[in-house]
């Protein structure tokens, strides 16, 4: 469970196709920002990635009309 | 043959033409954040690439066909380098510059990921130009661009992209303009 959907906040602009890709991890806030679902920490930055969710977060770092998503972790870099 | 390469080549001109009008209107409606009746935001998004590769592949076929095409003239050259054509050398290199800037677009579209969000943003603005440059070499060039039908439907899709345009200019364009105008949604 080491994968993460990395959020650039620089760049988001709360546009939610990420929550509509990802409606178990992510709820949008008030101003259509993406918010993680599970996060204990408070931690919005970076989102743990299930490997049922995987392929969703590919589809949305790919999409992400303001290219703010990035995935990090072990499986992640050997797909690519 | 050349009266049907000819013919093909104002067909696939027209399809080319309603298909961007489309992509614009889609491009402005991904911008805005909204989804599209029952389809999704991310639909919304591959929709408006899909259209414009489609688009693409019939300017493609148009401008292929009346390179084929005898009666039309048409030089290599003139392809990629507007104003030099022999046949109303004025309209035709609008559809030449359209044609230019179809390529950048779609190209710098296609590499988002690789050349990053600023130069792909910068590219894509030539998107406003490339649309009514094409319309006007479309009424310009075309056999019939002047015809009834033509101009009916050139200014229907004048009133759908500037409505849209002028939608994108307005305060309540976002999906959450009014949550982030300051009162509490
Ligand atoms: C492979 C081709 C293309 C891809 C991947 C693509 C992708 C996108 C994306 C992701 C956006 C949203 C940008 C943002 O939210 O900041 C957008 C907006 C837009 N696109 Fe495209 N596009 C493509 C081709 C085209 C073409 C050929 C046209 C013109 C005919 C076009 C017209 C527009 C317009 C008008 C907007 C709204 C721009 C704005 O007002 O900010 N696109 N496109
Ligand atoms: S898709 Fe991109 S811009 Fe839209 S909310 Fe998610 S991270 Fe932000």
């Amino acid at each position: 469970m080491s994968d993460t959907l990395h959020i650039d906040w620089t760049k988001c602009d709360g546009r939610g196709l990420c929550t509509e890709l990802l409606p178990a991890l992510l709820a949008r806030d008030d101003w259509g920002y993406p918010v993680s679902r599970r996060s204990r920490s408070g931690n919005r930055t970076d989102v743990p990635i299930g490997a049922d969710s995987l392929d969703a977060a590919a589809d949305a770092v790919r999409l992400c009309p303001r290219l703010a998503l990035s995935l990090v972790g072990e499986r992640t870099s050997r797909r690519a | 043959m050349d009266e049907a390469m000819w013919a093909f080549g104002r067909v696939s001109g027209f399809i080319s033409l309603a298909l961007f009008t489309a992509t614009v209107l889609l491009g402005i409606l991904t911008r805005s954040g909204r989804p599209l009746i029952a389809l999704p935001r991310f639909s919304v998004t591959l929709l408006h690439r899909n259209f414009a590769l489609l688009a693409s592949v019939f300017l493609g076929l148009h401008v292929g066909s009346l390179l084929l095409d005898s009666y039309a003239k048409l030089n290599p050259i003139d392809v990629l380098v507007p104003f030099l054509g022999s046949y109303r050398p004025f309209w035709q290199g609008l559809g030449t510059v359209a044609l230019d800037l179809v390529l950048a677009i779609v190209i710098t579209g296609l590499l988002r990921h690789r050349i990053g969000q600023r130069t792909f943003k910068a590219v894509h603005w030539l998107s406003y130009a490339m649309w009514p440059i094409a319309l006007a070499h479309a009424i310009g060039n075309g056999t019939d661009g002047t015809g009834k039908w033509f101009l009916i439907l050139a200014a229907a899709s004048v009133a759908a992209v500037g409505g849209a345009g002028a939608w994108r200019l307005s305060a309540t364009f976002l999906e959450t303009s009014k949550a982030r105008q300051g009162g509490m949604p």
